[in-house]
C-alpha cells in the first residue's frame, strides 16, 4: 500500500497536495482498498464553494457508498472529469490519474493539523 | 462438517428474443366481421425488429420456469439482517384475498365499506398498542417513506411553533435511509460516531437550538439496545427536538418494550418486516407512522375515527402534511398485517420477539470464535460478525458466495459500515433449531474451508445457476437491454 511522502493526509482517508494556494484532494490507496471495486463517482461543480467538513463528493462500489468530506475550504477550481466515465481509476492510480477535485484556498491553512506520510501509515495499520 | 453434494440448483432458459419462432402466435382471432378502417399515418407505428412470436404455452413455461429460480422465505432460509425475513403465515393471505376485502374500490362510499374501514381503524389502534403512539398514520407505502412522512410531521411541528430549525443528528450506524429522509425534508444531516451506541456525552455535546431530531434505531443495527435512550430523549427534548425512531429492528422490542414510552415522538414500522407481510414480488410493503399526542393533528389525511358505530374519514385536519400515497395506503396489506396480529395475540407477538432474540443469540453463541464478533455487548435479534477472522486472505463476499452453494441466501454484507466486511445474520422466530443448526455447520464449514482450502470460497459460488458474477463491471458498464447482434 502507498503512502507517497509528498502529501498529508485525513482521518478521512483523503490526500491533500498544496501547491501554492491550490489543493488537489482525492482519496487514498487505503481508502479505495477499502471501498472495493468504485463503479460511480459524483464530483461538485467548477466554481462550487466548499466548507472543511463538509461533504463534497459522493463514491460509490460494489460495497457501499460513501461521502467524501472537504479537508479544506475554498473554491473549486478543476475537476477530474474523467472520473464520472472511469471509476476504475480512483482504484487503480488514487494519487495521481485519480485526483478528484482542486481547490482554490479561501484562506491560508496551516497543514500541520493533517498527518504526514508516516502519521497516517500508523493510523490506518492501527485499526 | 456438511457437504454441498444434493443443494445448489441447476436450470436453464433462455430468453423469450431467442425462443422466437416466425409466424408463431398465441391466439388465432376471429375474422374480422366489421368494415376495415385505415387509421390515420402518423398514429401506425414501425414494425418491431427481432419482437418475440410466440405461443401461450411456450409463454407459460418461460415464466413458471423463470419463478423457480427465485429464492424466498417459502424456499428456505433467508437470514438477511435488517431486513427481517419472517414466514409470511398463508392465512394472511385468505384474509386478504376475501371478496370483501380484494374487490373492493377505493371509492366506494364509507357508508358500503365499512368493514374495512373497522379493519383500518383497529389496525391504527393495535399498532398504537404495541408501540405506545396514541395516533398512527397508514398511509406510507414502506420504510423509508415512512421516514419521510415522520420527518415531515417533525418538520410542520417545529414551524408550527415558529421555529425553523435546521440540523438533524444521525448516528453512524443507521440505515442509508435515514439521512436520505431527512435530507429530502430540507435538513442538514450531522452523523454521530457511536461506540456500538450512543453516548449520552456525545448526543449533549451535538444538541443545540438547531436540531430539529435525532433519528435513531433500537436496537441498532449492530444488533444492540440503546440502554441510554431515556436519557437521550430527555437531552434532545431539553432543546427543543424531537426523536425519530426508526422501526425496522421493532421485531426485538414487540410485546417487551415501546418506544413511546420510552421518549420516542415519532416511529415508522414496516409491516413487512415485523408484521410478517410479503416483502416486495408478492406485494407493496406498508410503513404506518406512530406519532404522540403533539403531533397527531399533522398526520397525513385521512385518518380513519370512530362515531357512535360507524367508522369514517377524518378529512378535517388543517395542521395535516396532507396526503402521502393515493387513497388510504396499501390496503392490502393492512389486511395481512392485521390478520397477523390478530391471529398471534399479543402473547403470541411478545413470544416470536422473544424466540428471535433468542435464535439470534444462539446463532452468535454457535458462531463465535470462529468468526469475529466485534461488539461484545449483549445483543438482540440480529449479530454482526466481522471479516476479521477468515484464513488466507478470504473475505466476507467469499462466505456469502460460498453460503449459495449449500444453499442458503446469503446474510447482508457489508452493512453496517461502522462493521470493516460485516456479514449480520438475523434469523428472526420463523427457524427451528435444526434449521439454526444447518447454517451454523454451513458457516463454520466455511470457515473451516477458509483455512484449509481457500480456494472453495474464492470460486464460489459453484453450484448455482450462475458461477460469481462481475459486480463491478455490471455496475460501470450496465447492459440494460438484450440487442440480438449480442447472442
Amino acid at each position: 500500500m502507498d503512502f507517497p511522502d509528498e502529501l498529508k493526509y485525513t482521518e478521512d482517508h483523503e490526500w491533500i497536495l498544496m501547491e501554492e494556494e491550490v489543493a488537489t484532494i482525492g482519496i487514498t490507496d487505503f481508502a479505495q482498498e477499502q471501498l472495493g471495486d468504485v463503479v460511480f463517482v459524483e464530483l461538485p461543480e467548477v466554481g462550487d464553494i466548499l466548507e472543511a467538513g463538509k461533504s463534497f463528493g459522493v463514491v460509490e462500489s460494489v460495497k457501499a457508498v460513501s461521502d467524501v468530506y472537504a479537508p479544506v475550504s475554498g473554491e473549486v477550481v478543476e475537476i477530474n472529469e474523467e472520473l464520472p466515465d472511469e471509476p476504475e481509476v480512483l482504484n487503480n492510480s488514487p494519487y495521481e490519474d485519480g485526483w478528484m477535485i482542486k481547490l482554490k484556498l479561501s484562506e491560508a491553512i496551516a497543514l500541520e493539523g493533517f498527518m504526514d506520510a508516516t502519521a497516517y501509515q500508523e493510523f490506518v495499520e492501527k485499526d | 462438517m456438511i457437504s454441498t453434494e444434493g443443494r445448489g440448483l441447476v436450470l436453464d432458459e433462455k430468453l423469450l428474443f431467442e425462443q422466437s419462432q416466425p409466424g408463431r402466435i398465441g391466439y388465432s382471432l376471429s375474422a374480422l366481421d366489421v368494415p376495415a378502417t385505415a387509421p390515420q399515418q402518423s398514429l401506425m407505428r414501425e414494425e418491431i425488429a427481432g419482437f418475440p412470436e410466440l405461443s401461450e404455452v411456450d409463454v407459460i413455461r418461460h415464466y413458471t420456469r423463470l419463478s423457480t429460480w427465485n429464492y424466498g422465505v417459502d424456499s428456505g432460509f433467508y437470514p438477511l439482517g435488517s431486513c427481517t425475513m419472517k414466514y409470511n403465515p398463508k392465512v394472511n393471505e385468505a384474509a386478504a384475498h376475501l371478496p370483501g376485502f380484494a374487490e373492493i374500490h377505493p371509492q366506494t362510499p364509507e357508508a358500503l365499506n365499512q368493514g374495512a374501514l373497522e379493519l383500518m381503524y383497529n389496525l391504527q389502534r393495535d399498532l398504537g398498542e404495541v408501540s405506545g403512539f396514541p395516533a398512527v398514520t397508514l398511509q406510507p407505502a414502506a420504510g423509508a417513506q415512512g421516514e419521510f412522512t415522520g420527518m415531515l410531521m417533525i418538520r410542520a411541528w417545529h414551524e408550527a411553533n415558529g421555529q425553523k430549525r435546521r440540523k438533524v443528528i444521525i448516528p453512524d450506524t443507521a440505515h442509508g435511509t435515514n439521512p436520505a429522509s431527512a435530507a429530502l425534508c430540507g435538513y442538514e444531516v450531522i452523523t454521530v460516531a457511536s461506540d456500538g451506541v450512543l453516548s449520552k456525552d456525545d448526543i449533549a455535546a451535538l444538541m443545540d437550538d438547531d436540531v430539529a431530531a435525532l433519528m435513531v434505531t433500537n436496537p441498532n443495527t449492530l444488533g444492540l439496545f440503546e440502554a441510554d435512550i431515556r436519557a437521550i430523549c430527555d437531552l434532545v427534548h431539553e432543546r427543543g427536538g424531537l426523536v425519530y425512531a426508526d422501526g425496522a429492528n421493532l421485531n426485538a422490542l414487540m410485546g417487551i418494550s415501546r418506544p413511546g414510552d420510552i421518549g420516542i415522538d415519532v416511529m415508522h414500522f414496516n409491516l413487512h418486516k415485523t408484521f410478517s407481510t410479503p416483502h416486495g414480488g408478492g406485494g407493496p410493503g406498508a410503513g404506518p407512522v406512530g406519532v404522540v399526542e403533539k403531533l397527531e393533528p399533522f398526520l397525513p389525511k385521512p385518518v380513519v375515527i370512530k362515531e357512535g358505530d360507524s367508522y369514517k374519514f377524518d378529512y378535517e385536519r388543517p395542521d395535516s402534511i396532507g396526503r402521502v400515497q393515493s387513497f388510504y395506503g396499501h390496503f392490502g396489506i393492512l389486511v395481512r398485517a392485521y390478520s397477523y396480529i390478530l391471529s398471534m395475540g399479543g402473547e403470541g407477538l411478545k413470544r416470536a420477539t422473544e424466540l428471535a432474540v433468542l435464535n439470534a443469540n444462539y446463532i452468535r453463541a454457535r458462531l463465535e470464535g470462529e468468526y469475529d464478533l466485534p461488539y461484545k455487548q449483549r445483543s438482540l435479534h440480529e449479530v454482526v460478525f466481522s471479516e476479521k477472522a477468515l484464513a488466507n486472505d478470504c473475505h466476507t463476499l467469499d462466505v456469502a458466495k460460498r453460503l449459495i452453494d449449500y444453499g442458503y441466501h446469503p446474510p447482508t454484507i457489508y452493512f453496517p459500515l461502522v462493521v470493516p466486511g460485516a456479514l449480520m445474520v438475523e434469523p428472526t422466530e420463523t427457524e427451528s433449531k435444526q434449521v439454526i443448526d444447518e447454517f451454523c455447520d454451513a458457516l463454520l464449514t466455511i470457515a473451516e474451508e477458509a483455512k484449509n482450502n481457500p480456494e472453495l470460497l474464492k470460486q464460489a459460488p459453484v453450484r448455482a445457476k450462475v458461477r460469481r458474477l462481475d459486480e463491478a463491471t455490471a455496475a460501470r458498464k450496465p447492459k440494460l437491454r438484450w440487442e440480438p447482434d449480442q447472442s
